[in-house]
């Protein structure tokens, strides 16, 4: 048993931070809120072969296990890199132009009734997910109305009356591991937003002074940043478990190390957005500040693949189920 | 990143596995009356005995220091395993093993390690600690118990508090106060006392569960060998900082298992108890409080392996033990207050919840008042996750 990363991992992490904070500046970023997708930008995280990651190399994949994806994901969320890059990942190999990134793929669960879908505005095709399968529809086919200001600024959102058959591309099988691993890479996203949130009000901490001292000075300040890392820190251990678990790395079921990290990613996550609020005062509720940016991606992750909810009810059935054994 | 264990790990486990399926059935059930000390230490050591005579004594100890040496991770799977097979708890041993050993490993001369070590290990010496006084608590390095040197002997004066099971200790790792004049961290020594000396007298304090094996220490002009001393003289506060690393690193592990125990028996207990509409099992807020916890103590199980895959690595445990206890307490409270809600009024009795369980809930939830509290308040690790892990300014 050795849960620390290793070299190559933490070689892999320092390797997309130096990427995204490189080329996903946060200047860069918030230029796609009125923009939309960057796609040269978007080229280039895939020609690092994020998109391609788990895809095997007989594929054209760079053939890495879940483990690696988690913390790449993680850096991605850290550095509040936009777009359906849960989607787009999973679609590499099953839809074409996925992995090189020529093809911004987006996905949704299906149901009926008028409902708002993400990043349809900034994608070409949507996987539709149900229990039956993974089915293909290209976006402009959508129709439907953009919405004139989404929630996250980032995360585009439309409104779309209801949502065609599609065309199949997947099994049963297919969706099942589609809704798992989306979750896992959520959960990545969520912990590396969760330690955004966190580095950003700790340097404020540091460095905004009232009463002649850094307010991280004060026991009400740091005791809220220490909560946050505290936060962060069981959020990691539940995200990496889960990742070593899909790569067979585990001790217990794939399904139920998901479930564990999604219970606490989406809680975890948006309660750090909004401690970065509060520590920087009135600014953390400006524009100007990336604070907001931090918790309204966390909201928007929260339900995108897994409901927390439903996650927990998950582990309480087992629960019941492991005690009848 | 691999959470499964080597040919090595899994091979430890069974042999330590069936040792416990051998030996367990022969361990008498523990005294059914908790506040009789006298019966606890003779358990607790009886158990220290077998596990030395096994060869599992001090684990984590060094092997040149009569432990086993055994990895961090092989001594996480013997926590893990005593835990789930019911063996007992180290219970009056806890200072022993955990502090005063660990200190004398890593700080004491060679006689001193000699005469100690090996009784800790067999379960002769019970070990107490004189650490915290009525006016030292979070602030501990205010202690004002004073030492006076006088020719070969330190003379003590001074109270004592939170000092569990002095009553039926040998030896107190004890704090005492050695340079009035120096800055409060730099007046310190660590001392052994022999609890048969002249002087000291103990007074149990009754804990709010009803128990008594918290005591207040009285010393009045005890005089302790200069031989006795750890460390040199002044240098007591970072002789005891060697300890608490340890106490944050490992105490817990045990616990995450029982609470594992303790959270699936109260799912059945929601099961049983019924209310105006069905069982708590039906609600649905019930269920998803239980799958939320359910989901915290998976997560803090694999934090507890992050912890020691880093000390395997580096051999030291750093401010993950702090971050461990603050969400580890944290979730037992609320974990209490599902057991409450669970309860309803079979929770008005401890130690007897109207047969829906063999554990005790109650007894339980009061329990967890403690984990707030001892070994360094929450308040206390949030200033350490903060300044030593963030790294933001003393307020002082």
């Amino acid at each position: 048993m050795d849960f620390e990363l290793s070299e190559d991992q933490e070689a892999l992490a320092e390797g997309v931070a130096a990427l995204c904070e490189g080329r996903f500046d946060i200047g860069t970023i918030r230029a796609m809120t009125d923009a939309g997708l960057d796609r040269g930008r978007w080229s280039e995280l895939a020609d690092t072969g994020v998109f391609a990651l788990t895809l095997p190399e007989v594929d054209g994949g760079v053939g890495m296990g879940w483990a690696e994806a988690v913390v790449v994901f993680e850096q991605l969320g850290r550095t509040l890199v936009p777009g359906p890059l849960v989607a787009t990942t999973l679609a590499a190999g099953l839809v074409g132009g996925a992995a090189d990134g020529s093809t911004v793929v987006t996905s949704v669960e299906r149901s009926t009734g008028p409902q708002n879908l993400e990043h349809v505005a900034w994608a070409d095709v949507v996987v539709i997910v149900d229990d039956n399968g993974l089915w293909t529809v290209p976006a402009a086919a959508l129709g439907g109305v953009d919405a004139r200001q989404p929630l996250d600024p980032l995360t585009p959102i439309r409104r779309v009356e209801s949502l065609p058959a599609g065309v199949q591309v997947g099994e049963a099988a297919a969706a099942a591991a589609w809704r798992l691993r989306g979750a896992l890479l959520t959960g990545a996203l969520q912990l590396g937003i969760a330690i955004g949130a966190t580095d950003l009000a700790v340097s404020y901490a540091k460095e905004r002074e009232q009463f002649g001292k850094p307010i991280g000075a004060f026991q009400a300040v740091k005791h809220r940043c220490a909560d946050m890392i505290t936060r962060v820190e069981v959020l990691r251990a539940a995200v990496y478990a889960a990742g070593c678990t899909l790569d067979g790395n585990g001790v217990e079921t794939p399904e139920r190390a998901v479930a564990v990290a999604s219970v606490l990613a989406g809680h975890s996550a948006a309660a750090c957005g909004k401690d970065c609020i509060q520590v920087h005062g009135g600014m953390g509720y400006t524009w100007e500040v990336d604070a907001h940016l931090f918790l309204k991606r966390a909201w928007a992750h929260d339900l995108a693949f897994a409901d927390s909810d439903e996650a927990a009810e998950e582990l309480a059935a087992d629960l019941v189920r492991l005690a009848a054994q | 990143m691999d959470l499964r264990y080597t040919e090595e790990e899994e091979h430890f486990r069974d042999e330590l596995g069936s040792w416990l399926v051998d030996v367990l059935p022969s361990v008498p059930p523990p005294p059914a009356d908790h506040t009789d000390l006298a019966a606890r230490r003779v358990y607790d050591t009886d158990w220290q005995r077998m596990l030395h005579d096994a060869g599992y004594a001090g684990i984590h100890w060094p092997d040149e220091f009569g432990g086993r040496g055994s990895t961090p991770t092989e001594h996480l799977i013997f926590l893990e395993e005593t835990e789930r097979a019911g063996a007992p708890y180290v219970g009056v041993n806890f200072v022993g093993q955990l502090h005063a050993g660990p200190t004398l490993i890593a700080e004491a001369t060679d006689e001193q390690q000699a005469a100690h070590l090996a009784p800790i290990l067999k379960g002769e010496h019970v070990w107490c600690q004189g650490f915290s006084e009525p006016g030292s608590g979070s602030d501990l390095a205010s202690l004002s118990t004073r030492a006076f040197d006088d020719g070969d002997d330190y003379v003590v004066s001074g109270q004592k508090i939170w000092t569990s099971f002095a009553q039926v200790a040998d030896y107190c790792e004890l704090l005492v106060r050695t340079d009035a004049d120096a800055p409060k961290h730099g007046g310190i020594t660590w001392l052994i006392m022999p609890m048969d000396l002249a002087g000291i007298e103990i007074r149990p304090i009754e804990t709010a569960l009803g128990s008594g094996e918290f005591a207040e220490m009285f010393l009045d002009e005890v005089r302790i060998p200069k031989t006795n001393r750890v460390g040199a003289e002044n240098d007591g506060w970072r002789v005891t900082m060697v300890t608490f690393a340890f106490e944050r690193g490992t105490a817990f592990i045990g616990e995450i298992i029982s609470s594992q125990r303790l959270l699936a028996d109260l799912a059945q207990v929601a099961q049983k108890v019924t209310r105006r509409s069905g069982t708590g099992w039906d609600d649905i807020g019930i269920r998803r409080q239980f799958g939320q916890l359910d989901a915290e103590l998976d997560a803090l199980w694999s934090l507890t392996k992050r912890n020691v895959s880093q000390a395997q690595r580096t051999g030291m445990v750093g401010p993950g033990g702090s971050v461990f206890k603050l969400a580890y307490s944290d979730l037992r409270k609320r974990m209490a207050d599902l057991a409450e809600q669970v309860l309803g009024r079979a929770g008005l009795s401890i130690g007897e919840s109207l047969d829906l369980s063999e554990l005790d809930h109650v007894g339980e939830r009061l329990y967890t008042l403690t984990l707030t509290i001892a070994a360094g308040t929450s308040e206390i690790q949030r200033n350490i996750v903060g300044e030593r892990l963030l790294g933001l300014p003393k307020e002082r």
